[in-house]
């Protein structure tokens, strides 16, 4: 049996049909074809599936599609103004090489640009690394996915997103 | 024009905008129309007989294809999958080779081994109908304890492995080593289990394949380290379809650590099947599965003993290893507890005799192979707690007893009893600018004031030797490996002056798309923005042999070292026709060529443009077009070494450890683009702090049950559990290979497990523990730490 659902994708309307079980995550993926948002976990500890749903950090594998009827829903690819306007925090991570393999990198950015307006653009590393308890990444040690949310911050708060 | 893009410079990399925007492409994220889904029914025993397979409720269920056994497999006259590098004996014996079936037919031999296939229309689907799948097993007891699986008592895993040994293998001569020991002054001796470590690359692994039934053409897509190899073992060992047939293409993927070099048996699965099914098929591992499946690593259980003089000059080494090989012989698992293990004990050190023996077992758990320094780490982790054991027991400091035996600087190319020759290094600069770096002198101070916050402060050194860069061939050929271990490049250009870089290296997180982009610019002056970088697709590449073991810059770069020099070569004919000059009046500076002396010169654009429009061309003797091809083979491994100072502090009451402070200084050679060289320090110290204190894979020893099967039961490194490192480097350049480099990608987690633990037995010293389980987690420790006040209570 399937169940239709429609919501806002990074301002775009969309809708599906979908299984009941079908999770939001596999709603961007298969049925958008949307593969920023990655899949790194069963258990939903790895974070590389975030996304922002109604302003609201979210792991979209815990999540099911139908939940998400009516939501606004940013992913990854709706960052970016183009190719040559990334958000600040996709250019801290590029600046800072926060990233290697990039398979959690969508979700680290998600989760960083939560983790500075949560605190009001005013972060330390103390905070940053507690608070990224929810993304796991293999490659980089954290150290500069660290130090890219540390520079984020402030440049996010002058650009004012 | 190259000097902010070329070798030396931080350029952002070039792969960074389609991982920031979500527009990478992996695996799992390739649109196939049609396509299905495959799902792998798994044993969940450790070692059981298979007495039936009953497929017809499965069968039903909606959305189904097709289901496969391993009886359709071994019908079908599908090879088993193999251990390419044959290690002998010490009486000259080929190692055990039992065979590993594709899908297990009439035994399961892991929790884990895969029992069937099911293809369905969809991954729910698929999952579905394998839960109806009735397998009769009939149960057996299972050998999972390294320790006793080798003794009498323990079950047998494979008919072809009597006793569970693969082979009992040695290295230096036993007679002289125990000479040495009779005369020694000191002898220290350590009991060590090197933990076993489940890779945990963020991408699972991923396979997709399809078959154009008009050209006969498989294509395979695989979250692949080395998509040649990959072929190579398919076609001419498992499943006999011809090379030429299959294309196997590894797009982005999402790290490796080693875990994605092997031929695994579901991309094998789905490739055989997707002729059969007439659809493609797409398989993603669940992360359960990764970790019951993918091939862990380390696992050493050892007793090693050092003779030391009485001025604390170290006189012979001897090393005893049980090497865990899991259920089945891995694609490389052989030759690392051997030749990237024993040949590593001299470490950075004069020790003139070393013996190493080495017993490999089969047990009833997923196989083991290589991951991130593959031998290494356990060699080092090896030398460097035992001499930091002995520094302890002479009470001299640990540095000290370092620099007292560490091959001096004059000693190079330095021949080692363990096989291997250094080519270069000058280790006292490294260990005197990490001491600088990490305040050593003022640690007795920090020392004090964190026991009077009631913290137990402790440090360790780890002064790490690797060898990298795999490898010279014919060296390989005589240990007993395979394959060649080249690697091979192609500069393309384009008439209109851009180029692409054609590896047969492949990067799963390493950057290559941006540091070979940076030796081409630099070399020949083409602008970074012109310059592609084209790996993993064994249609669009040379064949190559990918990337583990730190390879693919000291081989790999070197290999486009030599197809630039091709062009330059031929550049300059070109230009010195155009120019109406001699060729060897021609040099090429700066990406132009110019007759020395005039101002007559040709940009290297004009040459390419002339050869791809050859009006005025010297055609008698040159042929027209820009593309060169070049394979380099290494004359020697590269030896990257350097020293870790790993400071924690340890709360006795919880026995949690933290760590306060960390730094690296490595000798790497030249270093292209530092701030990739950094991040891959920072990672592999973090896989290695990992190890240490918190990554553990353990498996019931009764049942053989993965207990730490999920990311709620093995504990990944997250970002409170690591401090922000710092970090140096010393450069004495690789004297054979053209860029002067060496590898840099597995001395973090090479060194790491060592300076932690030994700044967590320094911690723990003053209570007169000696011996920390690895990973020294807070319940280890507090257990440690009340076995010891109990025992002095005593």
């Amino acid at each position: 049996m399937t169940i239709s659902v429609a919501m806002t994708v990074n301002g775009k309307s969309v809708s599906g049909k979908v299984e009941a079980r079908t999770l939001l995550v596999q709603f961007l993926r298969e049925h958008l074809g949307m593969t920023g948002t990655h899949v790194g976990c069963d258990t939903s500890q790895c974070g590389a599936c975030v996304v922002d749903v109604d302003g609201r950090s979210v792991k979209s594998c815990t999540m099911l599609a139908v939940q998400a009827e009516g939501a606004k829903v940013i992913t990854i690819e709706g960052l970016a103004a183009s190719a040559d306007k990334l958000h600040p925090m996709q250019e801290a991570f590029r600046d800072n090489h926060a990233l290697q393999c990039g398979f959690c990198t969508p979700g680290m950015v998600m989760s960083a640009i939560d983790m500075v307006k949560r605190h009001n653009y005013q972060l330390d590393e103390t905070t940053v690394r507690h608070e990224l308890e929810g993304n796991l990444c293999r490659c980089t040690g954290y150290h500069n996915i660290v130090k890219a949310i540390l520079a984020a911050a402030p440049a996010m708060k002058a650009a004012g997103v | 024009m190259t000097a902010a893009t070329g070798i030396g410079a931080r350029v952002k990399r070039k792969e960074d905008l389609r991982f920031l925007t979500g527009t990478g492409r992996y695996v799992d994220d390739l649109p196939l129309a049609r396509a299905t889904y495959a799902y792998f029914l798994r044993s969940p025993h450790a070692h059981a007989a298979i007495k039936g397979v009953d497929l017809s409720a499965a069968e039903k269920m909606p959305g189904v294809v097709a289901i496969f056994t391993g009886k359709d497999l071994a019908e079908a006259k599908v090879g088993s999958l193999i251990c390419g590098w044959v290690v002998k004996d010490k009486h000259g014996q080929p190692h055990k080779a039992p065979p590993h079936p594709v899908l297990a037919a009439d035994t399961v031999r892991y929790v884990g081994d895969p029992v069937a296939m099911v293809v369905a229309n969809s991954h729910d689907e698929a999952k579905d109908a394998a839960e109806k799948i009735k397998v009769d097993y009939e149960v057996k007891p299972a050998n999972v304890d390294l320790a006793k699986a080798l003794g009498k008592g323990a079950a047998q895993v494979h008919a072809e492995a009597p006793g569970n040994l693969i082979y009992d293998w040695e290295l230096g001569v036993k007679a002289d080593v125990d000479a040495a020991f009779a005369k020694a002054a000191h002898v220290t001796k350590i009991d060590i289990v090197n933990n076993r470590l489940i890779p945990n690359a963020m991408e699972p692994r991923a396979a997709a394949a399809e078959y154009d039934k008009g050209t006969g053409q498989y294509t395979l897509w695989s979250t692949s380290q080395n998509p040649h190899v990959l072929r190579l073992i398919l076609s001419a060992f498992v499943l006999g379809i011809p090379e030429h047939k299959l294309r196997v293409v590894a797009p982005d993927v999402g790290g490796g650590f080693g875990s994605k070099i092997f031929c695994y048996n579901e991309e094998t699965a789905v490739c055989w099947a997707a002729s059969r099914v007439g659809r493609p098929i797409k398989w993603t591992a669940e992360r359960s599965e990764s970790f019951m499946t993918d091939a862990h690593g380390r696992d050493h259980v050892t007793h090693a003993e050092l003779a030391l003089d009485k001025d604390g000059k170290f006189l012979a080494l001897k090393v005893d290893t049980i090497a865990n090989m899991g259920a089945y012989l891995s694609t490389f698992s052989t030759a690392v507890p051997t030749y990237l293990y024993a040949t590593l004990l001299a470490g950075q050190y004069t020790t003139p005799l070393i013996y190493a023996n080495v017993r490999a077992a089969v047990t009833h758990t997923a196989p083991v192979d290589a991951y991130r320094g593959a031998g290494r780490p356990e060699a080092t982790f090896v030398v460097e707690s035992i001499v930091s054991q002995a520094a302890k027991e002479l009470k001299v400091d640990p540095a000290e007893l370092r620099r007292k035996n560490f091959i001096p600087s004059t000693a190079f190319p330095y021949q080692t009893p363990v096989a291997l020759q250094y080519d270069s290094g000058n280790y006292p600069p490294i260990i005197d600018e990490a001491i600088k770096i990490a305040d050593y002198k003022g640690f007795e101070s920090r020392r004090a004031e964190a026991k009077s916050r009631g913290k137990l402060r402790g440090i360790g050194f780890s002064s790490y030797i690797e060898a990298c860069g795999l490898a010279p061939s014919q060296v390989i050929g005589q240990l007993g490996g395979g394959v060649g271990q080249w690697e091979s490049a192609q500069l393309k250009f384009n008439p209109t002056g851009n180029v692409q870089v054609i590896t047969g290296s492949h990067s799963h997180g390493q950057g290559h798309e941006t540091t070979f982009a940076q030796i081409v610019s630099d070399k020949l002056g083409v602008p970074i923005e012109n310059i592609e970088v084209v790996h993993g697709d064994t249609s669009t590449t040379t064949f190559g042999m990918g990337t583990y073991g730190s390879r693919s810059l000291a081989v790999g770069g070197s290999a486009i070292m030599k197809a630039a020099d091709k062009i330059i070569a031929k550049g300059k004919k070109i230009a010195a026709h155009l120019m109406e000059a001699s060729v060897d009046d021609v040099v090429f500076e700066n990406g132009t060529f110019k007759v020395a002396g005039t101002d007559k010169n040709v940009p290297l654009g004009q040459a390419v443009f002339a050869a791809y429009v050859p009006h005025n061309y010297p055609l008698a003797e040159l042929e027209p077009g820009m593309d060169e091809n070049a394979f380099y083979d290494p004359a020697n491994f590269v030896y990257p070494s350097g020293t870790q100072i790993c400071e924690v502090e340890v709360d006795p009451d919880t026995g949690e450890t933290q760590i306060v402070n960390f730094t690296a200084v490595d000798d790497f050679g030249n270093i292209i683009n530092p701030m990739i060289v950094e991040g891959q320090v920072h990672g592999g110290i973090v896989q290695g702090v990992g190890q240490a204190l918190l990554e553990n894979a353990v498996y019931d020893k009764e049942t053989g049950q993965l207990v730490s099967g999920s990311y709620m039961d093995y504990t990944m490194p997250r970002a409170d559990d690591v401090p922000s490192f710092k970090l140096g480097y010393k450069v004495t350049p690789c004297p054979h290979n053209p860029l002067g480099v060496k590898g840099c990608g597995e001395a973090g987690a090479i060194a790491a497990p060592a300076a932690v633990m030994n700044a967590v037995r320094d911690a723990l010293a003053p209570l007169g523990v000696t011996h920390v389980p690895m990973p020294a987690t807070p319940l280890s420790v507090w257990q440690t730490i009340h076995g010891a006040s109990r025992a002095a209570a005593e």
